[in-house]
């Protein structure tokens, strides 16, 4: 972890870069653990390498599991089964309710079933293209080559994909791709995952190998002599702080969105666990790597808590389309003649039409708005120079075709629940009047740093799914965030912390020992503080704030100019929370506000590192798009002389966060722009 | 819109608890239920009030988080049009000037934590007690080896929506978490993976959905008619017909 001094005069390119007045260089990192042979004997190999633990010793080794969606579900199910003393925390008051559950569309999986050219190597191929050449091939390799174990065990445990009548599984297609690869069960299959891992998870509870521990907040990781050995926690219903110990910690907690405030993620989605980590050690990697998702129901107003996502599926079946007048997008979408309406992802990408990856779409669908062209309610916006407008911010997606051609009933087969819950929401009925919808912020690609085996930069301390960085680049695919988080959970990190854990016994480490007593009473103390405030405004009111600096400087379209803006915007409003906020009541107590508090406050150090990583890296590339670096055709224009690499993070405190590039080396996919023509 | 709440406000299990009344005013049409009571808590914190404490997470309708009982009905059922989570309801839903009764879920097998948060604890334990198939990690069968007839599955899938909020369980008289076992004994039963282990596992899972103190089902059809999911009545049957022929038959308990 030695870092040098500020590299300022390194590259002429880089003197004028603004972004080095807020970051230190550090030397350059790697991944050390994917052995050095073929791509399709990697994993194999390192499975052989790796360490192992006899089964008669796995009962006296303990792990800490936090998070219990589709990888710390899987992960805490699995290693329990192996025989490990498993402790698993959430938050929510159920392991059932992990936020995979909403995962609407579907998972990828390399079966071929469709016999239409699928194979691993094709969807290690997407996966590398979709994510814009910024993912580490090795990674995206294994998952593609364990995908189909996936659909196997899922099957074993009762998930109920949707089928054909000869009772062999169904597939569809999706954003990005041209094969079908995507199994799902309705629009609903992040839940039916889940509910898989969660019985898997519960028979092991039944069995005595897992202990489960719902209502707890992770508030603090305990790093002692070197090695993650624990973790504190918030007990949310008798506010208890408590200290747990273990041989290994893994966290799986999820994405980041929610520092956006408005996002596709559930209320209680938080960065605390991997933002307390990173500040004892663990580099962050790609921060800034957000994915807007383009089919989002539009804000309406606000008092809005959340947007809600509607499966990119409907992109098989639905044509998203704009006006081709300005004067046209106050007028009944219905009456608009079909020569009047303009197609736009069709007429500028033929190959790929409305099913491009999620980052140009939702792209393609700000720049419509931007020009005029956008539906629904009017907003006032105000630009970098303080300029008010009036925007419409939607764009139509028409099941007319559709349903002309399949009839009603067939698109309510494929659809329907996704169309009640349109219907709920909006109040109109997308069977009559085409839905409008909008991007959003939906997943991060960015996360922890992890090497092949999923651990991060503190030795012990894995992280898996979501989490972690590694495998979607700067762009995710849709239907690869539930293959990532059960790959990791049930195949990847079982087969390799094992490798870590075989070195066990490791020093002994409890209650007394120096560091957890320093990790116990800094969460106590940072509670207290929080409640001694005692200011003037909510915690919702700060949150509020933050996201909308980061959607206005950091979303969809990046500049210079504006992330140094929303730095130092967010610096003063940090300033503000910590002299400003009112929490109400009192620890020992359920108390919500201070769960938020406590959230928001890291949120607010996870926005400015993102802004910075964002400002340090003047190319685009998927979803991170500068407006600086564009091609003459306004695509993502990537630079990969100078930016082919992990941006991997170190804390650095009040002196500002260390990089530490982990170089990208492409052998097996050539590196080219993207092009969905 | 104006609106008037009187909601559930009760410190802890221990304390006794009353409604009490707010106003809100702005309220717009296109708020969920739970924007209001965002609302109302960023205006109790003005006020240097404690908020009210509820359970919500993902707001679409999938997670399970979030419920109470709203007028009378679970999720505010009969506010709506449609079947619907709290979260998913709309305050387009309510007229102008409606006064709105909020109460958290009550039964015997959900105690309460604070205000409209209730522990549903039980319902995992249910689980733990034979919901699930039982399939170590590494050892499935390749997915085509065992076609499943789509009519079954098609049923296991309605059955397998259950987000196991417990809107069946405090909308029953005899506060019964049938609807629920059911849900996961069909789900698991119309599967042939699901064979194996089918009447074992009924026996063992009514054995813990008795011990954690939830009634007996009566058929009185209320927990159909409020679930946000539909799982249809029927599913019940479904559980008695494989209880009756677990009860011949050796294994479980």
């Amino acid at each position: 972890m030695t870092t040098t001094a500020p590299a300022s005069k390194t590259s002429v390119t880089e003197q004028s870069d603004p972004a080095l007045a807020y970051y230190r260089l550090g030397d350059e990192i790697s991944d050390t653990k994917a052995p050095d042979v073929p791509i399709d004997k990697m994993w194999p190999t390192r499975q052989f390498q790796a360490k192992l633990v006899n089964p008669a010793n796995r009962r006296k080794l303990t792990v800490i599991i936090v998070g219990t969606g589709l990888a710390g579900g899987a992960a805490a199910a699995t290693l329990g089964e192996a025989g490990y003393n498993v402790l698993n925390f959430c938050y929510q008051d159920s392991p059932r309710r992990a936020h995979s559950i909403a995962a609407q569309g579907g998972i990828n999986a390399a079966k071929n079933y469709r016999n239409d050219n699928d194979s691993v190597q094709r969807l290690f191929y997407d996966t590398v293209k979709g994510g814009d050449y910024r993912a580490r091939e090795t990674n995206v390799y294994r998952l593609a080559s364990v995908s189909a174990n996936i659909i196997d065990q899922c099957v074993a445990q009762g998930v109920p994909f949707a089928r054909e009548y000869g009772g062999l599984l169904d597939t569809r297609s999706f954003g990005g791709v041209q094969v079908q690869r995507t199994f799902y069960a309705r629009g609903q299959t992040g839940q039916q995952l889940l509910i898989g891992a969660y019985q898997a998870l519960e028979r092991q509870i039944a069995a005595g190998t897992v202990k489960m521990y719902a209502r707890h907040e992770m508030v603090e990781v305990i790093v002692a002599d070197g090695k993650a050995r624990g973790i504190v926690t918030r007990n949310m219903v008798t506010g208890a702080v408590e200290s747990w110990f273990a041989d290994a910690v893994v966290l799986a907690t999820g994405g980041y969105g929610n520092v956006f405030f408005l996002s596709t993620n559930a209320m209680g989605c938080n960065v605390t666990a991997s933002w307390r980590a990173h500040r004892k050690g663990a580099y962050f990697g790609n921060p800034c790597y957000t994915q807007i998702h383009p089919t989002c129901i539009p804000v309406h107003g606000d008092t809005q808590s959340k947007l809600t996502l509607m499966s990119e599926s409907l992109r098989n079946d639905g044509r998203i389309w704009v006006p081709k007048k300005a004067e046209d997008c106050t007028k009944d979408p219905r009456q608009i003649p079909e020569a009047d309406r303009d197609y736009y992802l069709e007429r500028i990408y033929p190959a790929f039409g409305n099913l491009v990856p999620r980052d140009i779409a939702s792209r393609q669908a700000k720049n419509m708005c931007d020009e005029g062209r956008g539906v629904g309610p009017a907003i006032t916006e105000r630009d970098l120079d303080g300029n008010v407008r009036e925007v419409r911010r939607g764009v139509y997606l028409d099941f007319s075709d559709a349903i002309n051609r399949l009839g009603q009933p067939a698109v309510a087969g494929r659809y329907g629940n996704l169309f009640d819950m349109y219907l709920q929401i909006t109040g109109e009925n997308p069977y009559e009047t085409p839905m409008r919808i909008y991007p959003a912020v939906h997943y991060t690609m960015g996360g922890l740093w992890v090497d092949y085996d999923l651990q991060s930069s503190i030795p012990g301390l894995y992280v898996a799914g979501e989490a972690n960085f590694s495998d979607h680049g700067a762009n995710r695919l849709g239907a690869s965030a539930l293959m990532q988080g059960l790959a990791d959970g049930y195949f990847v990190l079982p087969n390799t912390i094992n490798d870590y854990l075989a070195a066990a016994p490791f020093s002994k480490v409890d209650a007394t020992h120096p560091a957890a007593v320093e990790a116990l009473e800094s969460a106590k103390a940072r509670i207290e503080k929080l409640l001694s405030i005692q200011g003037d405004r909510s915690v919702d009111s700060f949150h509020k704030e933050l996201g909308t600096i980061m959607w206005e400087y950091c979303g969809m379209e990046r500049t210079a100019e504006g992330l140094q803006i929303a730095i130092d915007r967010i610096r003063a409003l940090k300033e503000e929370f910590w002299t400003n906020v009112r929490v109400t009541g009192v620890n020992e107590d359920f108390n919500q506000a201070l769960e938020r508090a406590g959230r928001v406050a890291d949120f607010m150090e996870l926005g400015e590192l993102m802004c910075i990583d964002a400002l340090h890296r003047r190319e685009s590339c998927g979803g991170h798009f500068r407006a600086e670096s564009q091609t003459e055709e306004g695509e993502a224009l990537r630079h990969d002389d100078e930016f082919a690499y992990v941006a991997a993070w170190e804390y650095g405190g009040e002196t500002g966060p260390v990089l530490h590039k982990e170089p990208l080396e492409y052998k097996f996919i050539e590196l080219k722009q993207r092009s969905y023509k | 819109m104006k609106i008037t709440l009187n909601i559930w406000r009760q410190a802890n299990a221990k304390a006794k608890g009353a409604l009490e009344r707010y106003h809100l005013s702005d309220v717009s049409e296109d708020m969920s239920f739970l924007e209001a009571l965002d609302m109302l808590n960023e205006q109790l914190t003005a006020e240097n009030k404690e908020p009210v404490a509820f359970d919500h997470d993902c707001r679409e309708g999938i997670c399970g988080m979030c419920g109470v009982v709203i007028n009378g009905s679970a999720h505010g059922r009969y506010s709506s049009a449609v079947p619907t989570t709290t979260c998913q309801l709309h305050m387009r839903s309510f007229a102008d000037g409606a006064e709105i009764t909020v109460e958290p879920w009550r039964a015997g097998g959900f105690p309460l934590i604070k205000d409209l948060v209730v522990d549903r604890s039980a319902f995992d334990r249910i689980i733990q007690a034979g919901g699930f198939i039982s399939a170590n990690t590494g050892s499935a069968p390749e997915a085509h080896s065992v076609p499943a007839p789509k009519l079954e599955s098609d049923r296991a899938f309605d059955n397998a929506t259950c987000i196991g909020c417990g809107a069946c369980v405090a909308s029953c008289p005899n506060g019964s978490a049938m609807l629920f076992t059911a849900a996961k004994i069909t789900h698991l039963a119309m599967l042939p993976q699901g064979q194996p282990e089918r009447y074992s596992r009924v026996k063992s899972m009514i054995a813990q959905h008795d011990h954690e103190g939830f009634g007996g089902c009566t058929n009185i059809g209320e927990c159909a008619s409020v679930c946000p999911k539909q799982i249809p009545l029927e599913s019940i049957a479904q559980l008695n017909r494989d209880l009756m022929k677990s009860l011949f038959r050796r294994e479980g308990k």
